[in-house]
């Protein structure tokens, strides 16, 4: 009886061992086949059946990719307006938390439900038209104010630090208090401390969140210096009108492997954060 | 500031409220006055027009094969990924070696962007070079061009949808799946629950606040997210069997000029935002009172 249960445990052990060694192979296929393509030459990209791995590493794609769109720069756009997003959301987010999370005051709950509602409208799609539109009367088209400002606070992040700083017991603050600290002392050598890896972990989902932005670069950027590199990849596919998928794949590896070495360095963390602000926020 | 400052927890809200107010709420108000508004005829002026682009819009007849084209793409791909999300997130809590490996590749996906997984699925799917285009014209004799033919481009971007939005379900369902007592899945096995009994009786009820957490963002992430999914893979065709709502939006407002029509296509995705809310809110008072 118990071998047979031994021998049963070990069969389903190996079945999902290699189910998921399928699976993991499929998720990752497209951008492991990207990959690949994008280091052939232009007539190993058009074999067919089409080859798996490239004879030997070719780095012309990504010359070509760098020289029919200016990637170099948008990479350095992306980058300020990703970084940019993510430190003003942090601000921001910090200070309403710890609002909410350790203080009473008239007019909380009329404050937090005016946040809260936010969370139901989307800015970057639903309202791009009447945001468009303020932006040109700010005079704001074509720079990085309009890529970075509108989304420099959200609920998400207000209701993330909110929830956190809420399992911080009360004796510290007490504590804080009785040994003369202000609020604003309190809270930038005790609670912001404390708070180091959840701080980590928000800032990673909001620097992908602004890094993936695509819909409101793409209206609010005509100057092809303003860019970032989700539109230059959609202007690179533009440009190759042989659709030489070489070239355009060496373009997507550019864009996509920042987020993806970090998702892959900081994994833990972020999927962490990324639970806490969804089941309690 | 002094503990006892009243002003103290306003400050601390300023900022917040200062970009949301400027950034949200005075353009969810400006579409308001925007849908009421025509451009003249030679678009020098607006003129106000009541309620005339509504009743456009819902007079034509197009408007509704986009709105189903909506709810179809969000309802089959939502589906879809929760289904197999649940699914994988079994095999993803076992303590198999290599699980942190295997989450690690799975995962991936959710640090792609929606305009770079639209890209990754074209060139899978394109004539010449594609791979999976190659697989399945060898497996199933399919050859065709994916983004350009009737029912194949709707599948296409699903493909990529599901792809992208798997990860988002995986993580909320390994985090539900671990928090569910050892005790309750061993007793159900001493009183003989198989594998798939134990999965679908047992666990999937008890997740059921997660899964439909899931369906709420998973269906509002398509309605208004996927633009880049689109815009890359098929811009709205092949004769607009891709064009969702959000996509409307955007050849009316900024390719065809006509603003009053689409404020009042925002206000028409106000209103299902508003649906979705009030559909959230009743079920999260419901799970709440049987837990």
């Amino acid at each position: 009886m118990a071998s047979s249960i031994s021998r049963r445990n070990k069969r389903n052990l190996i079945l999902s061992e290699i189910t998921l060694i399928i699976v993991s192979l499929i998720i990752m296929a497209p951008v492991l086949l990207a990959l690949s393509m994008s280091f052939m030459n232009p007539n190993e990209v058009y074999t067919f059946p089409p080859k798996l791995l490239p004879s030997s590493i070719q780095w012309g794609n990504y010359k070509e990719a760098l020289q029919l769109v200016d990637l170099g720069r948008m990479l350095i756009n992306s980058a300020i307006v990703a970084f940019f997003i993510t430190f003003g959301k942090l601000i921001t987010g910090t200070l309403a938390g710890y609002a909410f999370a350790n203080f009473q005051f008239k007019g909380k709950n009329l404050s937090f439900m005016l946040l809260f509602i936010t969370l139901f409208l989307p800015a970057e799609t639903v309202m791009i038209l009447p945001l468009f539109l303020i932006m040109k009367q700010f005079g704001w088209i074509n720079t990085y104010y309009a890529l970075i400002i509108p989304f420099t606070a959200s609920a998400t992040n207000a209701f993330l630090m909110r929830q956190h700083f809420m399992t911080i017991p009360n004796e510290l603050s007490d504590a804080a208090k009785i040994d003369g600290a202000t609020s604003m002392q309190y809270f930038w050598r005790i609670l912001l401390p404390l708070s180091k890896s959840m701080l980590g972990g928000a800032a990673l989902i909001n620097f992908v969140y602004a890094w993936n932005l695509y819909l409101w670069p793409l209206i609010v950027t005509m100057d092809d210096k303003m860019k970032t590199v989700q539109i230059g990849v959609k202007m690179l596919i533009d440009a190759e009108s042989a659709n030489n998928w070489g070239t355009i794949m060496a373009g997507t590896m550019i864009a996509l492997v920042p987020t993806l070495i970090i998702f892959f360095a900081i994994q833990n963390l972020f999927v962490k954060s990324l639970v806490s602000s969804g089941l309690k926020g | 500031m002094s503990w006892k400052s009243k002003l103290t927890p306003y400050l601390l809200l300023i900022p917040t409220f200062i970009i949301i107010v400027i950034f949200i709420y005075w353009p969810a108000a400006y579409s308001f006055k925007l849908s009421f508004y025509q451009e003249s005829f030679f678009g020098n002026r607006s003129v106000f027009v009541g309620f005339e682009n509504f009743i456009d819009l819902f007079t034509d007849p197009d408007y509704y094969t986009v709105i189903l084209t909506s709810f179809l793409y969000s309802f089959s791909s939502v589906f879809i990924t929760i289904f197999i999300a649940f699914l994988i997130s079994q095999l993803l809590v076992q303590n198999i070696p290599g699980t942190r490996l295997f989450r690690l590749f799975i995962f991936a996906p959710y640090a792609i962007s929606p305009a770079i997984a639209g890209t990754l699925w074209s060139f899978l799917l394109t004539p010449t070079v594609g791979y999976l285009n190659y697989l399945f014209l060898e497996l199933f004799g399919i050859d065709t061009d994916w983004l350009t033919t009737t029912p194949y481009a709707f599948i296409a971007v699903m493909l990529a949808t599901i792809w992208k939005m798997l990860p988002f379900d995986l993580i909320f369902y390994i985090a539900g799946l671990q928090s569910i007592p050892d005790s309750l899945l061993e007793s159900s096995m001493i009183d003989g629950a198989n594998l798939w009994q134990r999965m679908w009786k047992i666990k999937f009820p008890l997740l059921s606040p997660i899964t439909f957490y899931l369906f709420i963002m998973n269906f509002t992430t398509t309605m208004f997210a996927s633009f880049g999914i689109i815009d890359i893979m098929t811009k709205g065709g092949p004769l607009g069997t891709t064009t969702t709502m959000i996509y409307k939006l955007y050849l009316d407002a900024f390719a065809f000029q006509n603003n009053g029509s689409a404020a009042a296509q925002s206000i028409v995705m106000f209103a299902i935002m508003g649906i979705i809310t009030v559909i959230y809110f009743k079920g999260v008072e419901k799970s709440v009172h049987y837990q």
